[in-house]
């Protein structure tokens, strides 16, 4: 079967040869399983009160900045508390904890797992790309890829200098859930110019270029024992699907054209678009200890 | 093998050059957006000078310093008295406070608000509401102030919660009837929390009391300004002297 697929040239079109193979809705699993996935962390957020004023009990009050899982586990974003350590505050022993829980857990899952599977803007660029390929603009030239880690030291250098958590003025990350869950829309503007600098100025600009808090949970995912990997590198005919959908597109090559078949590069937010979209099956979820295929609850339902 | 060697080397010269010229050009672009973010930071943070923040807030500049804008807090208020801040409006975009004049903070005595903060910048040192100074209540306009006209109003002296001690009021002779007391409302400001409830019930269409940062309410004695202690001085001197 996959044989005839491997003659066949792809020009037919974006993941045609995937959806022909794999069924509409096994090409594009992993994209709902993970939009499913964002609507729900934050819809545990908006329905929180009412459940809280119907049986008592908070799921998750506050917001990605902060808040409290059943009203007792802490949790926090570890950018926001690092800048809060940064200006030289001690804040209560509440926060530290769940940034630390924070960070542990997206050290196990793959730390840019938070980018793909919970945060916000993530809808908003993906939205951008799309618009991007349905529009078949054209590739801009690209802005070094390390402009994060630039971008994140410079927000953790400036409280030092100010005093203030300077960023969290900007931060698009929070805006949204702010802006649902208290009523502060107004600042849905730096989701609005970013739409516009990912869609028109250069491609994947703020999520693939820019983001501290993406660059950060990167960091911290270096130690994650879950990737994606190009399990069956040698069936690959070429298609350039997975280039087109990713959204970090360089750590692809060295997977699937290098010695080892494994993604291990940070910058991959184990999306999962790319098992979706490789009509070859290439690519699968790995555990990085054993190379087990992880049996991901999802794929069992197959 | 030395032109391979000679080779390496200027491509390593090259790489090397390409890096400093890049990290030059990133350091300048980090720095230029590092001066923009402060800029746009400070400003909005000078924007509303007069925003009142829950019981406990640390100065200004610190809790700026510590809130994570989390929103912990409002969702911990019963009274829906605070809020978090949109952009240009109230307060810098995302950090709680409140409007008095629209739903002042009920003093609650176990302060779920403070308790709610996990970042300290509401001090959970603060375990006495009475203690708290969200700001402090001005009487602004003793033209308008039905008190000062001669009549007894007291709205604002009779819904405080610390009656009697933030606010009291003052008897003084009425001399434009010659013969009526006028009742002046005055707030203690050692005592005064800031709440606003006072503000909350004017019942002119702008109140004449106003709650304001403590940093603007109050004035403050220059470290070089001795005359007070002048006086301490000198009552000293005057208490030996009966003394001796
Ligand atoms: S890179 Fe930043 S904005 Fe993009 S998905 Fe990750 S955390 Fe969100
Ligand atoms: S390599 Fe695959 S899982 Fe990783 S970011 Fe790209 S598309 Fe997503
Ligand atoms: S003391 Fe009570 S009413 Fe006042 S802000 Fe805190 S929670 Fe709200
Ligand atoms: S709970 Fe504390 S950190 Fe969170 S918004 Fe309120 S004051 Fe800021
Ligand atoms: S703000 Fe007004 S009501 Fe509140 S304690 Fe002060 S004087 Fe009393």
């Amino acid at each position: 079967m996959s044989q005839t697929l491997k003659q066949k040239p792809t020009t037919h079109g974006f993941a045609k040869a995937a959806i022909k193979e794999l069924g509409w809705w096994r090409a594009h699993k992993f994209l709902f399983l993970r939009r499913l996935c964002q609507v729900c962390v934050f819809a545990l957020f908006a329905i929180s009160p009412f459940i809280a004023t119907w049986a008592g009990v908070w799921l998750l009050k506050g917001n990605l900045s902060a808040s409290e899982l059943f009203g007792v586990v802490p949790l926090s974003d570890p950018l926001a508390s690092l800048q809060v350590l940064m200006t030289g505050h001690l804040p209560e022993l509440s926060l530290l904890l769940g940034a630390v829980i924070i960070a542990l857990l997206y050290a196990v899952l793959g730390g840019r797992v938070f980018c793909s599977w919970v945060c916000p803007v993530n809808m908003v660029t993906d939205l951008a790309s799309w618009l991007r390929r349905k529009m078949n603009l054209p590739r801009t030239t690209e802005m070094p890829r390390n402009l994060r880690y630039y971008l994140l030291a410079l927000v953790l250098i400036l409280p030092v200098l100010t005093g203030l958590t300077v960023w969290e003025w900007v931060n698009p990350v929070p805006v949204l859930y702010r802006a649902a869950l208290f009523g502060a829309g107004s600042g849905l503007w730096i989701l609005a110019a970013i739409f516009l600098l990912d869609m028109f100025i250069s491609e994947r600009a703020w999520c693939g270029h820019l983001c501290p808090t993406g660059a950060l949970f990167g960091l911290i995912g270096k130690v994650s024992p879950v990737k994606v990997s190009a399990v069956n590198a040698k069936d690959c005919d070429n298609c350039m699907d997975c280039f087109v959908i990713c959204p970090e597109r360089q750590v692809l090559k060295p997977a699937l054209k290098g010695k080892q078949p494994m993604i291990t590069d940070s910058d991959c937010t184990q999306c999962g678009r790319c098992i979706d979209v490789c009509a070859q099956r290439v690519f699968q979820f790995q555990n990085r200890k054993n190379q087990n295929r992880i049996a991901l609850k999802a794929e069992n339902n197959q | 093998m030395s032109t391979v060697n000679q080779s390496k080397f200027a491509a390593k010269g090259v790489n090397r050059r390409q890096f400093l010229a890049t990290s030059a050009k990133a350091t300048c672009a980090m720095g230029l957006l590092g001066m923009g973010l402060t800029a746009v930071a400070k400003q909005s943070s000078q924007l509303d000078p007069l925003a009142i923040r829950p019981p406990g807030a640390l100065s200004e500049d610190d809790f700026l310093s510590a809130c994570v804008r989390c929103g912990l807090c409002v969702e911990a208020c019963p009274y829906d008295t605070l809020k978090l801040a949109r952009w240009f409006e109230g307060a810098p975009t995302g950090t709680p406070y409140f409007t008095a004049r629209n739903t002042p903070c009920e003093m609650c005595e176990d302060i779920p608000c403070v308790k709610a903060c996990p970042s300290g910048s509401l001090n959970h040192e603060l375990t006495d509401i009475d203690d708290s100074k969200m700001g402090i209540a001005v009487l602004t306009d003793e033209k308008n102030c039905l008190n000062f006209k001669g009549l007894r109003c007291d709205v604002c002296y009779r819904v405080c919660p610390l009656i009697d001690d933030a606010i009291t009021l003052e008897m003084q002779h009425n001399a434009r009837s010659g013969h009526h007391a006028m009742f002046l409302p005055k707030v203690n400001s050692d005592s005064c929390t800031g709440c606003g409830k006072c503000e909350h019930v004017c019942v002119l269409e702008e109140p004449a009391i106003k709650v304001l940062p403590t940093h603007i309410a109050l004035g403050k004695t220059a470290s070089h300004d001795t005359y007070i202690n002048t006086e301490e001085t000198t009552l000293e001197m005057l208490n030996k002297g009966l003394e001796l």
